[in-house]
């Protein structure tokens, strides 16, 4: 198990490392000079001069890379050129937001799709089944943040049981910060659930033909006893992987979701940063989606190994 | 043989749509490039079946013209994974456990990490919005999706006796890999094609939407859905539209692909 662990260690710094080079070298081949990129066409040369100084434009390749990488591993993203702040101030601050955001629509998603895979399974063939599979095909067609929009207009502008949108801030009481941050997650969760339920349904299927939930049968359990206590366990690794999987969407969803609903995270970050041309704010936040999802990936690895030995050995 | 009730299905949404955009290219009911503020957001009428937009431009031609960026994006974005995965995946599956086989997963790994959205962002932040930013970075996303799925299944097919005979006869990875390998997994590069193609469909909608994929005034149903936002709480009817058009061909698709696949696979036929 140590073994393993340490070998997907390695893989997971090597990804991270690999990463850092693709989004420093796509950053490094803007045509012509950060500096004025960011300052614009009439900006005047002793102030992109100075930026170039603030950057760190004017050491080597070897050094600005070396330089950037060392930062981020204690935390130091630099100063974001509109904000004149740090970014990892900006970061921490919008963090705060993404992260519950996505954490809310997984919880969501995960409640929804368990008992509705669980069901259809149970239910194969009948109607329900249909019914699940049918609603589950649509819920996969539906794009997110259209989704979002038609919440908005039914729960916010016609029944006025939520706010279209903004974010009060945490310090305002956790109610209130999580009744904002509702539509938006449960827009976020739908599509997720759809895919989640028909994973959990074909998977619960699948060990449902194994031997052993035969000889479950054969001892005298009905076929929901079997797939509560013998096959439910063992239909979870599939599952886990699409969860694993689907973070990476999660975040890519919630980037999108946020401008939907005006939602001060890293979403709207990033967008301000490509408006403003802050390459530096841009440059860190997609560092750090990229961290994430591979850390998610690198993480799912280890849950499986821990609660499969066969997955140990090889890949 | 009898086919499969979500092909038809499938099939019969695809149709409507393909039509629709192959009628645009020659017809549309309105010219979407005139703007006649004078009948902006008008209701469905006579003279403009689906209403108006609030620049005056017919709903319905704004959508048939739509969809022509949409499945534009989906296709070149498919044809790019598929072209360039399809082949490392071969590669790969002929040279397994050596060195190219390991490059090829590791670069996938790295690829996994960029979802589609970042890879967008990042190409937008360099060489600024465009359809082509789209295109690339849904193109980019599908290669290792495409070079795991051939590279899984080739294997399988190398362990296969045809393939020891081949070999016997003296046939070089690469012939064996064209000849036998391809034609043995062509179905379920097709079915991967089918949902790679609708979730494309998805994330061009998304990426215009935020503004990091077609510009103004090309239309596009994402564009569409931003701008009705402006106007979603006098006219619903403009986020309505493009929304149902997205769901329709998305739902199309993956009928489609749902319908191929048990189709082209007995042994999941069997098991349904």
């Amino acid at each position: 198990m140590i073994r393993f662990a340490a070998s997907r260690l390695l893989s997971l710094t090597v990804s991270l490392l690999m990463a850092s080079v693709v989004v420093f070298a796509v950053v490094e081949v803007i045509p012509g000079d950060p500096a004025s990129y960011m300052l614009g066409l009439n900006a005047a040369p002793e102030a992109v001069e100075a930026l170039r100084d603030e950057l760190g434009l004017n050491g080597t390749l070897w050094a600005r890379y070396f330089g950037w990488v060392t930062g981020m591993l204690t935390g130091d993203f630099g100063q974001s050129y509109t904000y004149r702040v740090p970014v990892s101030d900006l970061i921490t601050q919008r963090l705060w937001v993404s992260l519950p955001l996505a954490l809310f629509a997984l919880l969501i998603s995960t409640l929804i799709a368990f008992p509705v895979g669980l069901i259809a399974a149970a239910r194969r063939g009948k109607p329900s089944d249909y019914a699940i599979m049918g609603i589950t095909q649509l819920g996969i067609a539906v794009p997110n943040f259209w989704f979002a929009m038609l919440l908005v207009l039914v729960l916010a502008v016609k029944l006025h049981w939520f706010n279209a949108g903004g974010f009060p801030g945490w310090e305002n009481g956790l109610l209130l910060g999580l009744k904002s941050l509702t539509l938006p997650a449960v827009a976020l969760a739908l599509p997720q659930a759809s895919i989640l339920a028909r994973v959990m349904r074909s998977s619960l299927l699948e060990t449902l033909t194994q031997d052993y939930i035969r000889t479950a049968r054969a001892k005298g359990l009905t076929r929901a006893q079997a797939l509560r206590r013998h096959a439910l366990r063992n239909a979870m690794i599939p599952v886990l992987t699409i969860i694993g999987l689907q973070f990476s969407f999660l975040i890519a969803g919630a980037i999108i979701i946020e401008n939907v609903f005006y939602l001060p995270g890293l979403g709207r970050l990033i967008f301000q940063g490509i408006t403003q041309r802050d390459l530096v704010v841009v440059e860190s936040v997609v560092m750090l989606l990229v961290f994430s999802v591979i850390l998610i990936t690198f993480l799912v690895d280890i849950a499986y190994a821990a609660v499969d030995p066969r997955l140990r050995s090889g890949r | 043989m009898k086919l499969p009730i979500q092909l038809i299905a499938g099939l019969v949404l695809t149709t409507i749509f393909s039509v629709a955009v192959a009628v645009s290219f020659i017809w549309t009911p309105h010219d979407v490039t005139i703007l006649t503020i004078a009948d902006k957001l008008q209701p469905p009428s006579e003279k403009y079946w689906l209403g108006t937009d609030h620049f005056g431009r017919d709903m319905l031609s704004m959508l048939m013209v739509g969809a022509r960026t949409s499945i534009a994006v989906a296709i070149i974005a498919v044809g790019i994974g598929m072209g360039i995965g399809v082949p490392l995946g071969l590669m790969a599956a002929a040279n397994r456990g050596g060195l190219l086989d390991e490059v090829t997963m590791r670069g996938n790994d790295l690829i996994f990490a960029f979802p589609s959205l970042v890879i967008a962002i990042l190409i937008t932040a360099v060489f600024g919005p465009s359809a082509l930013n789209a295109i690339l970075a849904i193109g980019i996303f599908n290669i290792p999706v495409f070079a795991r799925v051939t590279r899984g299944a080739a294997l399988s097919v190398w362990t296969l006796d045809y393939i020891l005979a081949a070999r016997t006869c003296g046939k070089r990875a690469l012939r064996i890999s064209v000849e036998h390998i391809l034609p043995n997994i062509a179905n379920l590069l097709i079915v991967q094609g089918t949902i790679q193609f609708s979730l494309g469909i998805l994330a061009e909608a998304g990426l215009s939407y935020v503004g990091l994929g077609a510009q103004p005034p090309t239309p596009s149903w994402g564009r569409m859905l931003a701008d009705a936002q402006t106007y979603i709480y006098s006219d619903a009817r403009l986020a309505f539209l493009p929304g149902i058009a997205i769901v329709m061909m998305v739902l199309g698709l993956n009928l489609m692909g749902d319908g191929l696949r048990d189709l082209l696979d007995p042994r999941i036929r069997r098991e349904r």
